[in-house]
C-alpha cells in the first residue's frame, strides 16, 4: 500500500513537471508575471508556473536554446534576434500582455512643470545643458537614464529621443529604484521610470508632443485613452510549436481577470 | 590487515586531494579559456548589426566609413558628406521606418515583399542618400556600392573614447574610459583604505588589549559578511547626498563616492590579513628589540613592521582584488557615465559595473556580448599584473632579509 501511494506521488510529480511552463526575461515585466502566475496557480494547482528574471535578452536568449516556454521582454525582438531565430529554424510568436507609461520626473524643487519632447531630446543629447534653458533656474541639469541595455533604455531613445544616441555624461543607473533615489536627492536632475513608480520623492511631469501645444501628465487615464504619448507595449514572445502547451496561461492573462491584475501592478491594461 | 587498511585509506585520500585539486585547476582554466574564447571573437566582426549594410547612390565616391562617423551622421552631427570626403550635398539618411515616406503600402507591399525593390530605386534616384538596409535586399540591378566599415579591432577597442554599445546603425565600443574608471576608483579606495586599515591592524596585534580585541575582532569580521548590494544602497542614500553637499557639485554620484564604499568594502580583508601577519612575529625578535632598549613603537616600527611586510602586501593585493573585482556597490554610487575620467569629483563606470549592467540585456552572441566577454578579459589581465607585480615585490623583501 505504501509502495503504491509513493508511485502515485511520484507520478503526479512528474507530470507536474511535464507541463510546468517556464517564463524568463525582462525585470520590467517580472513583478507583474510573477502575480498573474500565482493568481492562475491558485485556481490550477496542477500546472505549476516558474518565473525567472534576468533581462530581456536572456529571456530570448533561453527562447532561442529552449531552456523557456515564454520569453518576457519589454522592448521587440531586435533584428538581430530575428534572424537568429530563424537560422535556428524556430518561428516565434508575440503577444502584448499590457503597456507602461513612462514618467519624466525631475526634483520636486525645481520649478519646470512641462517640457515638450524637443526639449527632453536636448536634455538628453547634451544640446541643452540649464535648467534655465527650458524656463527653469540657473541650474545644471544631471540626465539621469537606465543601463544601456535596458528595453526601457532603447524604448527612451527611439521614441522620445528621435533615435538619436544619449550624450556620454548621462548617468546610467541600474535600477528604478536608484533613479528615484537620485532624482530626488539631487537638485538639478532628470530622469525617466516606469509611471507606477513615481512617489512623493520626485516630481512628474507634464510632456508635449505638439510642439507646446498641449501638455499632457502620465496618469492612468490618460495613458489609456492615449492623450499622453510615452506608453511602451510589454511582450511575451513563445514558440509557434509550444502554442497550445503556454496557451491557457496567455489566455489567462490577457482575460478581463488578469487584466485586472495588471491594473494592481501598477500597468496600462490591454483596451478592449 | 590493518596495515594494509591504513595504507589504502592514506592512498585513498592522497587521491582525494590530488583530484580536488586537478578538478579546480581544470575549471578555473577552463573559465579562462571560455573567457578569452567569447572576448577575443569580437575583434575581425563589423561594428553594423548583424547582416545590415549601409549602401549610397553609384556617383557618391564615399567608399570607406569610421564607426565614429558613422554615429555623428545618425546623430546628426555631421549632415555633409563633403565632411567626410565626399561632394558639397546634405546627406539623406534613409531607413527602413523612412520608405513610408516615399512609397505607398502597395508599392512595398503586405509582406513588404517589394521593400528591396523599393530600397534599390531609391538609392539609385537620390545621389545624396545613404540607406541602412539588410544585406539580403540588395537586388541585382542596383547600381550603388556598399559602404566599407572598419572591423572591430584591439587598438580602436582600447583606445575608443566613446562607449555606446547599443548604437545603431554601427556600435561604439571605445573601452578607455571604462579602463581608466576603473583604475581610479580601485587606486583611490585602496589609497583611502590602506593607511586606516594597516593602523587598525597594527593597534588591534600590538597595543589593544585582548578584551577590547575580543570584541573589535569579530565586528571587523562581521563587516565582510554585509552583502555588497547593502553597501551600495548605503553608500547612494548616505555617502552620496554627503559628497554633493560638502563639494556643493550638481551630482553626488562621483568617483569618490565609489571609492569610500570600496574602501569601507576592502577594509576587513585588509585589517584581518594584517594583523595575521603582524601577530606572526616570532616572540623572540620581539624580546630581543625590547632586550636592546627599544620601546614599544620603535620595535613595531624596526621589528615587526619589516617583518610581517609579505603578509601586509598581500593584504594589499587582496584588498585591490575586491575593489577591482567589486560590482554591485560601485553600480550604485559612480553614477556610470561613460565619460573619460578627469576628477574624482566625477562620474565615471567601472567595467565590472558595466558587465553586470549589460549582460543580461545583450542579445546572446552579439557584438555587445561579445565586446563585454573583451572587458572581462581586460579586467583578468589588471587583475593578474597587480598579482605578479606585488608578488614580485613581496619576493624581493625576503631576498634582502
Amino acid at each position: 500500500m505504501k509502495k503504491l501511494i509513493a508511485l502515485l506521488a511520484l507520478t503526479s510529480i512528474l507530470t507536474a513537471s511535464a507541463q510546468k511552463v517556464v517564463l524568463k526575461g525582462s525585470d520590467t515585466v517580472l513583478p507583474l508575471a510573477q502575480k498573474e502566475a500565482e493568481k492562475y496557480m491558485k485556481a490550477n494547482p496542477l500546472k505549476p508556473i516558474t518565473v525567472v528574471g534576468g533581462g530581456s535578452g536572456v529571456g530570448i536568449a533561453a527562447l532561442m536554446d529552449g531552456t523557456t516556454d515564454i520569453a518576457m521582454s519589454s522592448r521587440k525582438l531586435k533584428m538581430d534576434e530575428r534572424l537568429k531565430l530563424q537560422d535556428a529554424g524556430k518561428s516565434v510568436k508575440e503577444t502584448i500582455i499590457c503597456y507602461d507609461a513612462l514618467s519624466i520626473i525631475v526634483n520636486p524643487s525645481n520649478k519646470v512643470g512641462k517640457l515638450t519632447r524637443q526639449q527632453i531630446e536636448g536634455i538628453y543629447t547634451g544640446k541643452i545643458k540649464n535648467w534655465k534653458e527650458v524656463g527653469g533656474d540657473d541650474m545644471t541639469i544631471v540626465v539621469y537614464a537606465r543601463e544601456t541595455s535596458s528595453g526601457t533604455y532603447e524604448f527612451f531613445k527611439e521614441f522620445v529621443m528621435n533615435r538619436k544616441n544619449y550624450a556620454s555624461n548621462v548617468l546610467n543607473m541600474p535600477a528604478t529604484g536608484a533613479i528615484i533615489q537620485s532624482v530626488g536627492q539631487t537638485k538639478g536632475a532628470i530622469g525617466y521610470v516606469g509611471f507606477a513608480y513615481v512617489n512623493n520623492e520626485v516630481k512628474d511631469i507634464a510632456v508635449s508632443y505638439d510642439n507646446g501645444k498641449n501638455y499632457i501628465l502620465a496618469s492612468k487615464e490618460t495613458a489609456k485613452n492615449k492623450t499622453y504619448p510615452i506608453v511602451r507595449p510589454l511582450y511575451f514572445y513563445y514558440p509557434t510549436a509550444k502554442e497550445n502547451y503556454v496557451k491557457p496561461f496567455l489566455n489567462y492573462v490577457i482575460s478581463p481577470e488578469g487584466q485586472k491584475t495588471v491594473d494592481e501592478v501598477g500597468y496600462i491594461p490591454l483596451s478592449k | 590487515m590493518k596495515r594494509a587498511y591504513r595504507q589504502f585509506t592514506e592512498r585513498f585520500i592522497e587521491g582525494l586531494l590530488a583530484l580536488s585539486g586537478t578538478v579546480t585547476s581544470l575549471t578555473v582554466l577552463l573559465i579562462v579559456v571560455f573567457l578569452f574564447n567569447e572576448g577575443l571573437s569580437l575583434f575581425g566582426t563589423s561594428p553594423l548589426e548583424n547582416k545590415t549594410a549601409l549602401v549610397v547612390n553609384e556617383s557618391n565616391p564615399v567608399q570607406k566609413l569610421s564607426a565614429v562617423s558613422i554615429k555623428d551622421i545618425f546623430d546628426q552631427k555631421i549632415t555633409n558628406w563633403k565632411e567626410v570626403g565626399g561632394k558639397d550635398e546634405d546627406i539623406l539618411i534613409i531607413t527602413v521606418n523612412d520608405i513610408g515616406n516615399y512609397y505607398s503600402e502597395e508599392q512595398i507591399g503586405a509582406e513588404f515583399e517589394h521593400l528591396p525593390d523599393c530600397f534599390s530605386r531609391l538609392v539609385d534616384s537620390l545621389p545624396n542618400a545613404l540607406a541602412v538596409i539588410n544585406e539580403s535586399y540588395r537586388t541585382s540591378y542596383f547600381k550603388g556600392h556598399t559602404i566599407d566599415v572598419n572591423k572591430n579591432n584591439l587598438p580602436d577597442f582600447l583606445s575608443g573614447k566613446e562607449w555606446f554599445p547599443t548604437a545603431e546603425p554601427a556600435v561604439q565600443l571605445g573601452v578607455l574610459p571604462l579602463i581608466l574608471g576603473t583604475l581610479m576608483v580601485s587606486l583611490l579606495a585602496i589609497l583611502l583604505a590602506l593607511p586606516i586599515g594597516l593602523a587598525t591592524a597594527i593597534y588591534m596585534a600590538e597595543i589593544a588589549d585582548e578584551r577590547i580585541r575580543k570584541v573589535l575582532k569579530p565586528v571587523i569580521e562581521l563587516l565582510a559578511g554585509i552583502p555588497s548590494v547593502v553597501y551600495g544602497f548605503f553608500g547612494l542614500i548616505t555617502i552620496v547626498p554627503f559628497i554633493h553637499d560638502v563639494f556643493d557639485l550638481p551630482v553626488g554620484e562621483t568617483a569618490l563616492a565609489g571609492s569610500l564604499v570600496l574602501a569601507i568594502m576592502a577594509l576587513p580583508t585588509i585589517i584581518t590579513v594584517s594583523e595575521d601577519a603582524i601577530r606572526n612575529t616570532p616572540r623572540s625578535m620581539r624580546e630581543a628589540s625590547l632586550a636592546l632598549g627599544a620601546n614599544k613603537w620603535q620595535t613595531i616600527q624596526k621589528v615587526v613592521l619589516p617583518y610581517s611586510m609579505s603578509g601586509i602586501s598581500a593584504a594589499a593585493i587582496l584588498g585591490i582584488g575586491r575593489a577591482i573585482g567589486e560590482t554591485m556597490a560601485v553600480l550604485m554610487v559612480t553614477g556610470n557615465a561613460a565619460v573619460m575620467p578627469k576628477s574624482i569629483l566625477q562620474p565615471v563606470r567601472t567595467i565590472p559595473a558595466t558587465i553586470a549592467a549589460e549582460l543580461g540585456e545583450a542579445p546572446n552572441g552579439g557584438v555587445h556580448y561579445k565586446a563585454l566577454f573583451a572587458l572581462g578579459c581586460i579586467l583578468f589581465i589588471i587583475t593578474l599584473i597587480i598579482n605578479i607585480w606585488v608578488e614580485r615585490i613581496s619576493a624581493k623583501r625576503k631576498f634582502k632579509k
